[in-house]
């Protein structure tokens, strides 16, 4: 779990040569991680369940479309965003319930400073308005962050205990700072961070971030076969190579084909003073984009730095780790201070694609996340635990959401779905660990 | 060895600490030369342990000095005793289970590539040449060492500690989980650092393996000093009555 699958060569010669069936020698010659495949099957079976529901019980199966898919990715932006940190935090046996609140007083702080505070003194419209807030919510979310961590890390309070405390004072802070009312409309070039009108790149955008991602796919699978020849380390097959080149690319410029699919509204259209039967794309949406920015910088955190190493360590023996001179105290500060700027982030999102900031912003959120770190295979013993895990279970757990909304099931029945969902997903998860082991 | 002139390599002088009002260790000296295995021996409990944690930084002394080539050292964390090329291979073996040989090999030294990052191949690399050296049947280099037999962690453990050029050695009980032919092994790895003028200290139950490795003996009960004895002047029995009733044979001081 702690190396990147280029770089760690579980694959002995013995192995490739002996493995059974066509299935097993694949996966064992690519390397592929398998709880990853299962992760997507399941996710496919979701979204095809739901298409074939709508499909035959409604006569329409709107799940598998450009556009429900498009917005799908917005929609798990901000969870999304928020489970990458949650996998530190849960890894390191901790747990944050003041998520979803502290996205509430980061949100409220950042409407109250761009459309009250700020405006005043640069002006209406002002360019850096939107720097200026996104700096300020991300650094009050670190700042609240590190202060959970200095209570449960310097002073020895459970971070159940604190963090539910947080939970309940932020929500509180987030009502109190502007007396319950919500702030709306927020600074117009922030608005777009969250998706809405304009808040996406287009087709060639898309494309040129398709074009990034292949050729960053193609570097690592380059660099890893480098370092394998430098130190002599079992390699793996060249069609194995070319065919994980394949699908990593594969995926990504079919990604950009699903995002370049889904058109602007005729409504938009107008806006744009384009003709009503214009075909523009809306490609990634700018949320979409910082999510992927964030996973890939979280990736490499946790991956190929002393930081990750230690969060691993701590989390697998702190004892250990203590031992080995690791300031584990020091380590947990700064674990929950990252939670609390990439909550931080996720506000910024949710607040602007709401385009307003309300003091109920996030409520529930925090149980989303953990839902989602725990999903994506972070297990609460600590010790395991990764970011696409992560991503891909904010995923599953958006899918289910708006598939049941797409549906046309309701609130209560959306909770009972979701809740079964999470335990049914442990349990497995657990089957597929012992089975392994 | 019986007579060591010159600078002690460790000399811990009036070590005090106590947990809680107990004293688990009560006014204890202790010194190690380079090229010496000293033997820590008491029942569980006598304080062995805590006055050794004293030295590689895991406690912190409430009263007395430590002096590292005759210069006196603060040791108040395991990073300063590493720094002073103090090694620990602890009875738990300190190991973080969910990761592989090699990270657990440089956990907190780890080997960085030139823009900062984890250099992982080249840190297993380097495992890979100490395993070679030290338990040359070990294979798994890619698997959390959670799904390694005692023997194996234990090597692991004990690379960690020679990899890094140590002075001096800590060993708390090192063979209590092996079998046979492990101990053995670690009996030959020990021989094999003294001739290097590794200092070692040897926290052992096993009054044969005493008589076998160590040099010199020193036996605590109830955090207190019973006597110091060189090995070759005494015999088994003598050493036990020391252990089990605190009787000082006429020969140790």
């Amino acid at each position: 779990m702690t190396k990147t699958p280029l770089s760690a060569p579980p694959v002995t010669p013995g192995h490739t040569a002996v493995g059974g069936n066509p299935v097993k020698r694949f996966l064992a010659a690519t390397e592929i991680d398998t709880r990853l495949l299962g992760m997507l099957a399941a996710l496919l079976l979701i979204w095809g369940g739901f298409h074939m529901y709508g499909a035959i019980v409604n006569g329409n199966g709107a799940f598998l479309t450009p556009r429900n898919l498009w917005n799908l990715s917005v929609q798990t932006s901000s969870i999304g965003i928020m489970a990458t940190g949650m996998v530190l935090v849960i890894i390191t046996r901790n747990i944050d319930l003041s998520v979803g609140s502290l996205i509430g007083v980061t949100g409220m702080t950042m409407g109250i400073l761009q459309v009250d505070v700020l405006p005043q003194i640069l002006g209406l419209g002002h360019w850096s308005i939107w720097i200026i807030t996104c700096a300020v919510g991300i650094a009050l979310g670190a700042l609240i962050g590190a202060f959970h961590g200095w209570l449960i890390a310097y002073r020895g309070i459970p971070s159940f205990i604190v963090t539910l405390g947080g939970l309940m004072v932020w929500r509180g802070m987030a009502f109190i700072a502007n007396g319950g009312k919500t702030i709306s409309p927020v600074d117009s070039t922030f608005a777009l961070l969250g998706g809405g009108p304009g808040g996406n790149v287009g087709a060639t955008g898309s494309w040129i971030v398709g074009a990034l991602g292949c050729a960053g796919v193609v570097w690592l699978l380059v660099q890893g076969r480098k370092q394998r020849v430098k130190h002599e380390f079992p390699k793996r097959p060249m069609w194995a190579e070319v065919t994980l080149g394949a699908i990593g690319c594969g995926a990504i410029v079919g990604a950009v084909l699903l995002m370049n699919a889904y058109p602007l509204p005729v409504g938009i259209l107008r806006r744009l003073d384009l003709p009503e039967d214009a075909f523009v794309s809306h490609g990634f949406a700018i949320p979409v984009l910082i999510m992927m920015a964030v996973g890939i910088a979280m990736t490499i955190l946790m991956t190929r730095t002393r930081f990750g190493r230690y969060v691993f360590a701590i989390g697998g023996n702190p004892e250990a780790a203590a031992l080995a001179g690791i300031n584990t105290r020091w380590m947990t500060l700064k674990i929950f201070a990252l939670m609390g700027a990439l909550t931080g982030i996720a506000a910024v999102i949710a607040s602007a694609r709401l385009n307003s900031a309300t003091n109920a912003l996030g409520t529930l959120d925090e149980l989303y996340v953990i839902a989602a770190a725990v999903i994506g295979g972070t297990s609460l013993a600590g010790g395991v635990g990764t970011i696409y895990g992560a991503i891909l279970g904010a995923l599953v757990m958006q899918s289910l959401q708006s598939g049941m909304v797409l549906i046309g099931f309701d609130a209560a029945i959306q909770r009972i779905v979701v809740g079964m969902v999470l335990v049914l997903a442990v349990y497995l998860d657990n089957l597929y660990r012992a089975r392994t082991k | 060895m019986t007579t060591n002139t010159g600078t002690p390599l460790v000399e811990m002088r009036d070590i005090s600490i106590s947990f809680g009002g107990i004293k688990a260790v009560d006014h204890v000296s202790i010194d190690l030369h380079p090229g010496e295995v000293v033997g820590l021996l008491g029942h569980n409990g006598a304080g062995k342990s805590t006055l050794i944690k004293c030295l590689s930084g895991a406690y912190q002394k409430d009263a007395g000095e430590i002096y590292i080539n005759g210069e006196k050292a603060e040791i108040s964390n395991p990073r300063d005793a590493r720094h002073y090329n103090i090694e620990t291979i602890y009875q738990t073996l300190a190991l973080a289970d969910n990761l592989d040989a090699a990270s657990n090999l440089f956990l907190g030294r780890e080997l960085v590539t030139a823009a900062g990052f984890v250099d992982d191949a080249q840190m297993e690399a380097e495992t890979r040449k100490i395993m070679a050296r030290l338990n040359p049947n070990f294979r798994k280099f890619n698997v959390p060492v959670s799904a390694l037999s005692g023997g194996q962690r234990q090597s692991v453990a004990i690379a960690r500690a020679v990899y890094f050029n140590a002075k001096i050695l800590i060993m708390d009980e090192p063979t209590a989980a092996l079998g046979p032919q492990e101990t053995q092994m670690v009996a030959e790895l020990i021989q094999e650092l003294k001739r290097q003028g590794l200092g070692i200290f040897l926290i052992e139950h096993d009054i044969h393996a005493v008589m076998d490795l160590c040099d010199r003996a020193v036996v605590m009960k109830n955090g207190q000093r019973v006597g110091t004895v060189n090995v070759g002047d005494v015999t088994d029995d003598d050493i036990l009555g020391m252990i089990i009733m605190g009787k000082k044979p006429a020969k140790a001081y």
